[in-house]
């Protein structure tokens, strides 16, 4: 404090220079205060928007947390009347139905993947580099299952499949995962190879490389955080999906979220909650990864 | 061109389009082996769609290209056996410098130790040596064009095209690079041709210079050539002569009366066109004189000094003549609205005759 008076009287001569008035000081006090009262007020007003913003998104798995860990929980009590981990036993037995079908869920997702690149990879490199006469055409219609009520498409979708013997297998769902997917994937993939300098693949051509070449040497790697982005979305889409599943696959196919559904549906809210956590750690994870490798220069090229 | 000597680059009435616009209207070139050619035009002229062409990144309408004799129009560019060098480096991020300069190599299937000796001796050539497993994102804008230049240079081409390398340069790493490619040239022995619109680059670097203008060739000639003796208006002011007088040329006994304006005439024996032309020259021709003398084989225009600045080494002085206003370096000092004379020397003005737009003479 010692330290700071001197200096009081040094800021305030220049005020009184410029203008010799003798309420300026005490104005510029007045000023002061109400200035410092609107700043405390909107830090006031950013804590609490934050915590209702926090509750909006915590909330929720706070109570999936805490249903997950409760033994025995019934109407009068606000808290469970007993805590345990025997449903995550239950849960994680390697013969109960959960781990079943999480590998389902798990292997329908990669091979999810693999359609949707085999498809997009292609797809998005003509839409980014060949002159299509249909090019905008094309890109809506890989946006077009995601036009319509699901339920709608799902319904037809799953009639075909049965005629074709497709309903209740991996390959049906795969196919209806994969054509939910292809927007993000062929979307994304067109951005990603967008975003590449033509002289890039240009350079690799004067000096002899063949086509097929530059593209798996140059264009493809270069390509590949953005591919790699697209991936993870149709991962977790494939992973979350439940519409399609439930038309197509059930019975025979059971995923994490039809899972989930039967166990919500039958009042097993520890199983529904257990499950729930579980979908949720690869997308946190993934979403992390994404961050990473989506740059602003490929997200910038999205839907062009 | 000497017919018995193979042609490195035969250019053949070339042309070519975009859509519905045509670039290039018939470009004929033909490019010694050994030559360092630039091409030198504004932006727009085609001279990078020429380059471009000729390196397979471009589609011909018409014409023919040839190299050593082959017709190549319809070979993509991989099977053509040149290299580039690219305004943008068009380094691959991806890799090592090592694999950007042994990127031809390893597509030739030199084996990996191999590589690795040459794309150790090419960087020692190009002062990188030791750089091989650095990141291409991480050197500097005058190293980066040295691994393009040293990824052309590793396949051992015969034809290495330059678009404009040096653009993206400052000002200190253009200079030393432009005398380290034309350094590597004369050891190497292999053709260039290079793009630029720095004339400067174009004069230092080039055993023959083709301005370019509008699709079309202006001039082709060596630097001394094109620079002192422009053989149309665009070319003399493309090469810097960009002040213009009217002249009125009459002939008189053996020689010939020049006139400006309702000047004195002077006379002149050079060779120079008859009838009223227009005279291009450069800023370094002009030199201040007396308002009234009389010298001989110049003609000397009355005016006024309108600003003085002093550069360093010289004046540097406005001189207003009527409404024009010229640029005059001198090395004495002069009063400023004191009336003085431009000396403009008749050999060495770029005289065009306005009756015709082409068939300049130079006086």
């Amino acid at each position: 404090m010692s330290g700071e008076a001197p200096l009081l009287p040094a800021r305030a001569e220049p005020l009184t220079l410029v203008d010799p008035a003798s309420d300026v000081p005490r104005r510029s006090a007045s000023s002061g205060t109400r200035a410092r009262f609107w700043s405390l007020g909107s830090t006031g007003l950013k804590i609490v928007g934050l915590a209702i913003f926090a509750f909006l998104l915590f909330g929720p798995l706070a109570n999936l947390a805490l249903w997950s860990v409760a033994e025995r929980w019934y109407t009068p009590f606000k808290l469970p009347v007993s805590y345990g981990m025997r449903y995550w036993e239950v849960v994680f037995r390697p013969t109960g139905d959960a781990m079943a079908s999480l590998a389902t869920s798990i292997s329908i997702a990669c091979l999810t993947v693999l359609v949707a690149l085999t498809v997009s990879v292609p797809a998005g490199y003509a839409l980014a580099r060949l002159r299509l006469p249909w090019r905008t055409a094309l890109m809506i219609l890989f946006l077009l299952p995601q036009a319509f009520p699901s339920v709608a498409i799902y319904i037809n979708v799953a009639r075909v499949f049965y005629s074709l013997g497709l309903t209740g297998t991996i390959t049906g769902v795969v196919l209806v995962h994969a054509a939910h997917g292809l927007v993000y994937s062929v979307w994304i993939a067109a951005a990603a190879f967008a975003a590449i300098d033509r002289d890039l693949e240009l350079a690799a051509r004067n000096i002899g490389a063949s086509p097929l070449r530059t593209f798996f040497t140059v264009t493809l790697p270069l390509a590949a955080p953005g591919i790699m982005a697209s991936a993870i979305f149709v991962f977790l889409e494939s992973l979350d999906e439940f519409t399609g599943t439930f038309f197509v696959g059930v019975p025979q196919v059971t995923t994490l979220p039809l899972l989930l559904y039967n166990a919500s549906m039958g009042g097993n809210y520890q199983i529904a909650s257990i499950t729930a956590l579980i979908l949720l750690v690869p997308s946190v994870l993934f979403m992390i990864v994404i961050e990473r490798f989506l740059k602003a220069d490929v997200l910038s090229k999205v839907g062009q | 061109m000497d017919s018995s000597v193979l042609t490195a680059i035969d250019v053949d009435h070339l042309q070519v389009s975009y859509g519905s616009q045509q670039v290039l209207h018939g470009v004929s070139l033909s490019v010694a082996p050994g030559e360092f050619i630039a091409i030198l035009g504004s932006s727009g002229c085609g001279k990078t769609t020429l380059l471009r062409t000729i390196a397979g990144f471009q589609k011909a309408s018409g014409g023919a290209i040839r190299l050593f004799g082959r017709d190549v129009v319809r070979t993509p560019p991989e099977k053509r056996g040149m290299a580039m060098m690219f305004q943008s480096y068009a380094l691959w991020p991806h890799m090592t410098v090592l694999g950007n300069v042994g990127y031809g190599l390893r597509l030739r299937g030199v084996p990996k130790t191999e590589i690795r000796g040459r794309v150790a001796t090419i960087l020692t050539m190009l002062n990188l040596s030791g750089l091989e497993d650095r990141k291409v994102t991480n050197l500097s804008g005058g190293q980066r064009q040295r691994v393009a230049l040293g990824r052309a240079l590793a396949i051992e081409p015969e034809i290495l095209l330059l678009d404009e390398p040096l653009s993206n340069l400052d000002a200190k790493v253009r200079i030393q690079l432009r005398s380290e490619i034309k350094a590597l040239q004369n050891r190497l022995k292999f053709t260039a041709i290079h793009v630029t619109h720095d004339r400067e680059e174009a004069m230092t670097m080039a055993d023959r210079i083709v301005v370019m203008d509008a699709g079309q060739i202006a001039q082709i000639g060596a630097p001394k050539e094109v620079y002192d003796s422009p053989n149309s208006p665009f070319v003399a002011s493309f090469m810097g002569a960009e002040n213009t007088v009217s002249l009125d040329i009459r002939p008189s006994g053996s020689g010939v009366e020049v006139r400006v304006g309702e000047g004195s005439a002077v006379s002149y024996n050079g060779e120079v066109p008859i009838g009223p032309v227009t005279a291009y020259f450069r800023d370094d021709v002009a030199s201040l004189v007396d308002p009234d003398a009389r010298i001989d084989g110049s003609i000397v225009l009355p005016g006024n000094i309108t600003q003085r600045t002093y550069p360093g080494g010289h004046y540097r002085y406005v001189v207003a003549i009527g409404d024009r206003h010229f640029t005059v370096t001198d090395d004495r000092y002069h009063e400023l609205d004191r009336p003085v004379g431009l000396r403009l020397p008749l050999a060495s003005l770029h005289l065009f005759s306005n009756t015709q737009t082409t068939g300049g003479n130079h006086a």
